[in-house]
């Protein structure tokens, strides 16, 4: 009777601290959901410090790019850094989408985070340049504005200005594909606020974000 | 004992002299130093009260780039310009519930280090309360239980009639 009364008791406190340890076992520690996706992208207006080479997005250096006036068009907004590891991964890629992107409409910026502009430069020279501009960011107020807490980060802003994903760590052509195809293929009928706007994470941001040489 | 006397006051002017000097040093650096870091924000020690505004928020938000740490205590490049950022927007007239929503909007509550009390969160706030309740009441039965006369000698004698 005893023994019975004792392995109820046991139950009723151990299985709930199971269960939520299960539960909690299933849960990326590391991954930080945005509450971005789905609202209003963060304004910015952001001076160009390398122009891009490819002709229709190229952009004269010390123009300044507000978010704003892209209103209409599909923006990818890719949070980097030279001393960024993960950023070389995704780098030729990025731009690969950009120009593939750039006749639909679809506009790529490169925001430079926590890093100096001619760092900036020299790596683009050193990675074979880059379809797209890249803006500097004093302060790294966008980088706060966009909730940012490692490079890459990835925000792809639909027609309307909403945020429509955000991409954790390197991105692949193929998954930029994925999210600017389904983006233009609603061509301004997407209507859902929260359908597509699932933050995914993919690989593991860098994490030695200020441990910079 | 006169040599120890001049030598003590020799040792008092030059305290002195070093008290002035620091003095005369630091309004000068305050003179020539820009007194705000953006127009209209007072730097870090100069205001007082902005200033502990800003750490008691600084205190309560998780720096997104290091393992939780708060932006006051880490020294991350990142955890500096949210501070600034706190700074400024308190010193524009943001309320500090405010700016710790401005924060919580952009990184969502993530970003808080304590956990609002309100919807799931409330169990971290009232299950330690339960078990102790619950802890108590265990407690209190099994006293009762251990300090409790026994019965069996009495159930003994009542159905064992004495001489027997």
């Amino acid at each position: 009777m005893n023994w019975k009364r004792s392995f109820y008791a046991t139950a009723a406190v151990g299985v709930p601290i199971i269960a939520l340890l299960a539960y909690g076992m299933t849960r990326d520690p590391h991954s930080i959901p945005s509450p971005l996706p789905g609202r209003p992208a963060p304004v910015f207006s952001r001076a160009v410090f390398a122009p891009g080479i490819d002709p229709t997005l190229r952009m004269r250096v010390g123009d300044t790019v507000r978010l704003a006036e892209h209103r209409g068009h599909i923006v990818v907004v890719n949070f980097w850094a030279s001393w960024c590891l993960a950023c070389r991964d995704e780098h030729a890629q990025l731009s690969q989408s950009a120009q593939s992107y750039a006749d639909k409409g679809v506009r790529f910026f490169g925001m430079l985070y926590n890093d100096q502009p001619s760092n900036g430069v020299r790596w683009i020279a050193q990675m074979g340049g880059q379809a797209y501009p890249a803006l500097v960011d004093p302060g790294a107020r966008a980088a706060i504005d966009y909730g940012l807490y490692g490079v890459p980060e990835t925000f792809v802003v639909d027609e309307r200005g909403i945020v429509a994903h955000k991409f954790i760590g390197p991105v692949s052509f193929e998954q930029m594909s994925v999210v600017l195809d389904s983006l233009l293929k609603a061509n301004g009928t997407w209507t859902s606020d929260r359908g597509d706007s699932v933050s995914v994470r993919l690989n593991p941001p860098s994490m030695q974000s200020e441990a910079k040489p | 004992m006169g040599v120890a006397k001049a030598a003590l006051r020799r040792a008092l002017m030059l305290a002195l002299i070093v008290v002035a000097v620091d003095r005369a040093d630091a309004q000068s650096a305050n003179a020539t130093a820009p007194p705000t870091a953006k127009a209209g924000v007072p730097a870090p020690g100069v205001d007082a009260a902005l200033d502990a505004r800003v750490k008691a928020i600084a205190s309560r938000l998780r720096c997104p780039v290091c393992q939780g740490e708060s932006i006051q205590d880490s020294p991350a490049e990142l955890s500096a310009q949210m501070k600034t950022l706190v700074r400024e927007q308190l010193a524009a007239g943001k309320s500090d519930a405010a700016v710790m929503d401005y924060f919580v909007q952009k990184y969502g509550q993530w970003i808080l280090l304590e956990p609002r009390a309100e919807g799931i969160n409330l169990l971290v706030y009232w299950l330690p309360v339960a078990f102790l309740v619950c802890g108590a009441g265990v407690i209190v039965l099994a006293v009762r239980k251990w300090t409790r006369p026994s019965t069996s000698t009495a159930d003994l004698d009542a159905v064992v009639p004495p001489g027997t």
